[in-house]
């Protein structure tokens, strides 16, 4: 099992806090998100049912000109786009009872090959699943907003975030 | 001609037998199925539901109670199907490996199936079966789906769900009111003291003029509308009853609709949602009033299972499919149904 050092994380940005009024702005960050992710980035996506999480990963394939539909991966525990030369995997571990159902499902495979891992309920897996480069985790307002924390873990989350908020401020801007 | 079914693509280990007569018609004469439900009784303990080392344990005793039910040995058996995919990977080999395996041993054939075509043919296991053509709405915890099915081997997509399955709304709007994972079957329960139209949720697509569905933004209409509330047990009830009333309306909308469209007079309703009470209600209201046959798979071949696989290898075969000689094994995990061919 890689390091999750606390060590790694203490030299990187504190994190990023956005303010996501609505689902336009949840669907804006999955667009920009899409520019500012690469393969090999593994994002965690936390925060309760119906919080946004698909709905920002629909936006991030929508912006990487994946057309169909983007189904939740709760029962398939994985769907797979393929993107140009991008993979992207989307796992769900909400139905897991035991996280040793992860190496069960044989799922670790996926994580060694390059591809961008988005990983919905990784706490369910915990201890299995291989450490993120990046978490976003939203928190419900009490607005019918949500508030996102973006947490790097490695200099590749880091970049990501950086990237991200960069891209997020200029189309911010006037145009 | 004697085919045995094996089915493990996900939670549910299934073994059967299907005989189909020179005649063409088909009985089925044993099935053995091992689901969480029972492992959970058998054991009194919480066992992991997606284990592929459970269905490694569990395949040769299922299949040694499928042949004492009916008498059979394993040397009468004629060809071997079972489940290719799509499912999850490691459930799925084990499944493939087994049959393959005992193919090659007794020198018998195989046919490897998708998973959905089980599912689609599974109302021909009943009594009063429905006859080819027909539509079929596969509704499930996995799937929501609409599909012409013209005949064995002959299927096309007409509609599906955009993002999260009906079932998969049921048990996550229920997870919400706190009632538990998987708690479908619980809403479902409570919707049936609820008052009609006191809580209203939005129907999404309904209007669409596709056979499109999209549930997942049902998860947040509940939120909205139970956040900072004190629910008594009649508002939960009203709540529940909201949140039924609106997936089943828009499956029924859009199941006359694909009736309708395609001009046929029979829909076949499978997968575990098919169950629901409500749905059935006002499925065989709608049906009387459209003059067409509404179908349901006998309750116990709703959810996954052995039994639809035995069949749809038995039918494929019937139908002048070639079997495959034993030995090599490929599986496959993502498997759109609309590649299928006879």
């Amino acid at each position: 099992m890689p390091d999750h050092s606390e060590s790694a994380a203490q030299s990187l940005n504190p994190g990023q806090s956005l303010l996501l009024a609505n689902e336009a702005a949840t669907q804006a960050l999955g667009t920009a998100l899409a520019q500012a992710a690469g393969p090999g980035l593994v994002i965690y996506l936390e925060g309760d049912l119906g919080a946004g999480k698909t709905t920002l990963v629909r936006a991030l394939l929508r912006a990487l000109g994946h057309t169909g539909p983007v189904k939740s991966p709760t029962y398939a525990l994985v769907e797979v786009y393929k993107l140009s030369s991008l993979y992207l995997y989307h796992f769900d571990f909400y139905r897991f009872e035991s996280p040793e159902e992860f190496v069960d499902a044989g799922l670790d495979d996926y994580f060694r090959q390059g591809a961008l891992c988005l990983v919905e309920w990784p706490d369910k897996a915990a201890g299995f699943v291989p450490p993120p480069d990046l978490v976003l985790a939203f928190r419900f307002r009490d607005d019918d907003g949500r508030d996102l924390q973006l947490q790097p873990h490695s200099p590749g989350g880091e970049q990501c975030v950086n990237a991200l908020m960069s891209r997020l401020s200029s189309d911010a801007g006037p145009c | 001609m004697l085919v045995l079914g094996i089915e493990s693509s996900c939670d549910e280990t299934g073994v059967a037998l299907y005989e189909m007569g020179s005649d063409g018609t088909g009985t089925l004469l044993g099935h053995a199925l091992h689901s969480q439900i029972a492992m959970h009784r058998e054991y009194g303990g919480v066992v992991p539901e997606l284990a592929s080392r459970d269905h490694i344990r569990r395949t040769v005793p299922l299949l040694r109670q499928a042949l004492a039910d009916c008498g059979r040995t394993l040397e009468q058996v004629d060809a071997i199907a079972y489940t290719q995919g799509p499912g999850l990977a490691g459930a799925l080999l084990v499944g493939a490996a087994f049959a393959e395996g005992l193919a090659t041993a007794l020198g018998k054939p195989t046919v490897p199936l998708h998973h959905l075509e089980g599912h689609l043919l599974s109302p021909l296991l009943s009594a009063s079966p429905p006859r080819f053509p027909f539509v079929a709405l596969l509704v499930s915890g996995g799937h929501t789906q609409i599909m012409r099915v013209s005949g064995v081997g002959q299927y096309e997509l007409l509609g599906e769900t955009l993002d999260d399955a009906a079932g998969e709304a049921f048990d996550k709007t229920a997870k919400l009111l706190g009632l538990g994972y998987p708690g479908g079957p619980a809403l479902a329960r409570l919707a049936e003291g609820g008052k009609p139209g006191a809580v209203v949720f939005p129907r999404p697509m309904l209007h669409s003029g596709d056979l499109d569905f999209s549930f997942s933004g049902l998860k947040t209409a509940v939120l909205t509308y139970v956040r900072g509330k004190e629910l008594d047990e009649q508002a939960r009830a009203d709540v529940c009853r909201g949140i039924q009333d609106a997936i089943v309306d828009v499956l029924v909308t859009k199941a006359l609709a694909a009736v309708k469209k395609t001009g046929m007079q029979q829909l076949v309703v499978a997968g575990g949602v098919g169950a629901n009470r409500e749905l059935r209600r006002r499925l065989n209201a709608k049906a009387v009033k459209a003059r067409i046959q509404v179908y349901y798979p006998e309750l116990e071949f709703c959810t996954d299972n052995g039994a639809m696989i035995a069949l749809a290898g038995a039918l494929r075969l019937a139908a002048g499919a070639q079997a495959k000689a034993a030995g090599p094994i490929a599986i496959r995990p993502r498997w759109p149904l609309s590649e299928l061919t006879l």
